[in-house]
């Protein structure tokens, strides 16, 4: 399990254990975190579980595999500290990891 | 009035292998989809990349799929409503009646939705007070390319829909194209040739600067974009167009009085049927404990909404289960020649 931050537009925010192994958007789904829908379901085909990540986390996590950087050209308000919550898998590393909603998913 | 016994809102695979299970019980459908053609996301977001968890099928794009289950269908000649999204529903005399955005209307005992996520919508720049100028000098789709002659245009996105109308409409129009970052995603060919035509000097390209603001009265006059490092540049332009794919909306059907769970239908997984007589709903739309957003669910579910939707159709008949492999009714409605 590892603590994942998230922050709504609005300024609400919720931390919430996530099981090691799901994704950041499973973590948000599963615990009715507004903001994130996500609905390809996790393919990376539709860029509607789109992130900021706090700056401090951006560096530390893996990085973005082909695709993911094609679908935010997609995403609502794109950002240099965007990333695909679904692309984002928890581990003991990401305990602490701190995400920012946007507005909208598109 | 187009008079059915179901109709099936969503051509996806999922919707195209329910024509299956209704045309082998003997039911008649029609189809609508709001895309402009038939397959949904598997045309639609993945026609080229591989899905390897078809049953029996170990390997196959998302267009192969969806030209097999075409194929699959051919017998039941179904008609297909593209281009058409459904709006209205109304209830008269235990018929469901539909009217579409292009006012085509359906009579029917049952309506399956197998809408995905909903209908594909552009996706639009989240820049604020650009209502006004939507649909006027703000375009998502291009539908008669002659209104930008000696136009200055500026197109927005890094896809093939964003490169090939600026390679295209450079050789009538003053073409600037932006885009958020460096690397562009379309075919190879294109991206070298929009580079080439910047060499020439015939478009303008601006990358790292996403549409900050627009100005104009009734027309707009100038936008803003904006840069990484937060400069700003002012640029002329006629129109602005904006290719960033489509997303999915759920649309009227959120206004048809159905239960929702956020943006899906919850269901009986006896039938398949949601909380209104005769509607039932199929595929990534509908959810019940354990549900798997994968195509082969939708083929079960399809199949049990196919029986489902037998005694609205044929209220005096008993619905009898059979297999195609021995029956001679459903070879006979199938074409299969022996």
């Amino acid at each position: 399990m590892s603590k994942i931050t998230y922050i709504e537009n609005s300024g609400n925010e919720k931390t919430v254990e996530v099981s090691n192994g799901l994704t950041v958007m499973e973590g948000a789904v599963q615990n009715d975190i507004p903001g994130i829908d996500a609905d390809c379901g996790g393919g990376m085909a539709c860029a509607t579980c789109h992130v900021y990540v706090k700056e401090e986390w951006f560096d530390k996590l893996p990085k973005k595999e082909d695709g993911e950087e094609d679908m935010l050209d997609m995403a609502f308000e794109p950002k240099k500290n965007s990333r695909l919550s679904c692309q984002l898998i928890v581990s003991d590393e990401l305990d602490g990891l701190i995400v920012i909603t946007p507005s909208k998913q598109g | 009035m187009i008079k059915t016994d179901t109709l099936i809102i969503g051509a996806g695979p999922v919707g195209l292998f329910c024509v299956h299970q209704l045309g082998i019980i003997g039911l008649k459908c029609e189809v609508v989809d709001n895309l402009d053609k038939i397959g949904g996301q598997c045309i639609e977001l993945y026609p080229d990349k591989p899905i390897y968890d078809i049953p029996a099928v170990p390997e196959c794009t998302g267009e192969e799929l969806t030209n097999n289950l075409i194929e699959q269908i051919k017998a039941f000649k179904t008609n297909f409503h593209l281009n058409e999204r459904v709006e209205e529903l109304k209830k008269v005399d235990k018929k469901w009646i539909t009217k579409t955005n292009k006012g085509t209307e359906f009579q029917s005992s049952s309506i399956i939705i197998a809408a995905g996520v909903g209908s594909f919508e552009p996706r639009k720049f989240p820049t604020k007070e650009i209502d006004k100028y939507e649909g006027k000098q703000i375009l998502y789709s291009i539908r008669d390319k002659t209104v930008f002659k000696d136009k200055t245009i500026c197109i927005f996105g890094g896809g093939d829909s964003a490169l090939d109308w600026a390679i295209e409409l450079s050789n009538t129009s003053k073409v600037i194209l932006v885009h958020r970052r460096d690397d562009f995603r379309g075919m190879q060919a294109s991206i070298d040739k929009a580079k080439q035509l910047k060499e020439e000097g015939k478009i303008k390209i601006y990358t790292k600067y996403q549409l900050e603001s627009v100005q104009g009265k009734e027309k707009i006059e100038s936008i803003n974009i904006k840069h990484d490092d937060k400069s700003i540049k002012e640029i002329k332009t006629d129109y602005v167009l904006g290719f960033f794919g489509l997303i999915m909306q759920l649309g009227p059907i959120a206004e048809w009085g159905l239960n929702l769970d956020k943006k899906t239908i919850p269901v009986n997984t006896e039938s398949f049927e949601t909380n209104k007589e005769g509607i039932f709903a199929i595929g990534d739309i509908c959810s019940y404990p354990g549900k798997l957003k994968l195509i082969l669910s939708g083929f079960h579910e399809g199949a049990l909404a196919a029986r489902g939707c037998f005694k609205y159709a044929k209220p005096d008949e008993k619905y009898r289960f059979e297999f195609t492999t021995s029956s001679k009714t459903v070879k006979d409605r199938l074409g299969v020649k022996e």
